[in-house]
């Protein structure tokens, strides 16, 4: 239940699932089990609600009064064998490992069964319903819209939209992303859809696969995303045509084109997702490619906790403490939900960029667009263009 | 069109190339979880 709430309260995308929510409870009367829990606790847990743990995580022992060595239990050091198994089971105990490893003296932590539900129930559910209410919109919308036309008469011209290592770091971009979405989704959905489907052995194959397309192919994505970013980042920079583009919905629903830059404000949005959810998607996966290595989430969740994030949406506070695992936990969380999101965006960017737009594909195809098609979607890049050929003299290059 | 098939070609070189060298990258999980007296190759 725990990221049931805490990914809860980040994304209200999944506000529709019903989860209790963090109870101030008083203490329950434990004395007929000694302070053990009760059968009260273990219902109430089992009804899913929250409950206060600390009566068992803070009863560990207390070598400061431990009976002397002499008496009765003294050998024990004040800790009996079930505070010393609670400080295990709460990672409170102080453990040294001969194993050199990362993790490896977290001996218990009971992220896992949490984050294992959590992974093949709601981040199933809600993801996989997130890409197929795109690909539903999408195609209604084809249906009620249909392409759209260049509306103008075609010149014959073409107008050089994309230089070649323009589209080359796109479609470096594109392909790593499309490889990485399949092979995330195998590793995610297999278990659930594959296995059933095609058996064990045929799954293992493809899951081996899917994980070294997935784990290498992710070096290109990150290279593609850092050369996407310094080529076009000028472009994209926010201007006052991206409002009145945005207020006339980019005169998708018709009523003209309104005037844009090399880039309208509708493409302006795709490259700040593309940017910030793919570098979010790129540090979590660089979390997950380095196993225990990278620790994300205790510090931001201090830092959520410091600004007083979870009391304004009204969650309890993010624990600040996390087991290894429960960090790399929360990093495929986190992982999969961005590239849900991102996915579902750029389904819609490669619908408008094909099918969706007469012309529109050129632009990464060949590099060059019909000249009326750029004076309908970009007419204020052309403008540019022609004023800069105006006064440019022949044989000079651009300063673009 | 050359484009597109000549990224797809770097985005494969990329792949074999970073597999190729984080194997040497000290970071698998025996290189992380074990010592000098661990011989699992063997």
């Amino acid at each position: 239940m725990h990221y049931v709430r805490i990914i809860l309260g980040i994304f209200a995308v999944l506000a529709s699932v019903n989860f209790a929510s963090a109870q101030e409870t008083s203490q329950p009367d434990r004395s007929a089990t000694g302070g053990a829990q009760t059968l009260e606790d273990i219902m109430a847990r089992q009804r899913g609600e929250q409950v206060d743990n600390s009566f068992r995580s803070d009863a560990t022992g207390d070598p400061d009064s431990a009976a002397g060595i002499a008496q009765q239990l003294g050998t024990l050091g004040g800790a009996s064998d079930p505070e010393l198994w609670r400080a295990l089971r709460f990672g409170s105990a102080k453990i040294t490992a001969t194993n050199s490893g990362p993790a490896a003296t977290t001996l218990i932590q009971d992220g896992g069964m949490k984050w294992l539900q959590f992974r093949e129930g709601p981040l199933i559910k809600y993801g996989g319903g997130l890409l197929l209410a795109t690909l539903g919109l999408l195609a209604i919308f084809l249906l009620l819209r249909g392409r759209i036309r260049i509306d103008g008469e075609k010149t014959g011209n073409k107008i050089e939209r994309f230089k070649a290592f323009e589209r080359f770091g796109h479609w470096v971009l594109a392909g790593s992303f499309i490889l990485l979405g399949i092979t995330g989704l195998v590793s995610l959905m297999g278990r659930k859809f594959l296995i059933p489907a095609f058996g064990h052995e045929a799954f293992s194959t493809v899951a081996i696969a899917s994980k070294w397309i997935h784990n290498n192919v992710s070096w290109a994505f990150m290279l593609a995303l850092v050369m996407i970013f310094v080529m076009w980042v000028m472009h994209n920079l926010p201007s006052r045509t991206d409002i009145n583009w945005l207020l006339k919905g980019g005169g998708i629903f018709g009523g003209g084109h309104p005037p844009a830059k090399k880039f309208n404000a509708g493409q302006k949005l795709i490259f700040w997702s593309v940017i910030v959810l793919g570098s979010s998607i790129s540090v979590s996966g660089l979390a997950l490619l380095f196993p225990f290595e990278i620790n994300l989430f205790a510090p931001t969740f201090a830092k959520l906790n410091s600004i007083g994030l979870p009391g304004l949406i009204g969650i309890a506070e993010l624990p600040t403490t996390l087991a290894p695992h429960e960090e790399m936990q929360y990093s495929q969380l986190w992982h999969a939900i961005v590239s849900f999101v991102l996915m579902a965006i750029i389904f819609a960017h490669i619908y408008i960029g094909s099918v969706g737009m007469e012309g529109a594909y050129d632009a990464m195809g060949s590099g060059e667009v019909e000249e009326q098609w750029a004076r309908e979607h970009h007419s204020l890049w052309v403008e540019e263009l022609k004023a800069k050929e105006g006064a440019t003299p022949k044989g000079a290059t651009p300063a673009e | 069109m050359k484009a597109m098939l000549s990224a797809f070609v770097a985005i494969a070189v990329i792949a074999v190339g970073s597999n190729l060298i984080l194997q040497d990258a000290g970071f698998s999980s025996q290189d992380r979880a074990t010592g000098q007296a661990v011989r699992l190759d063997d």
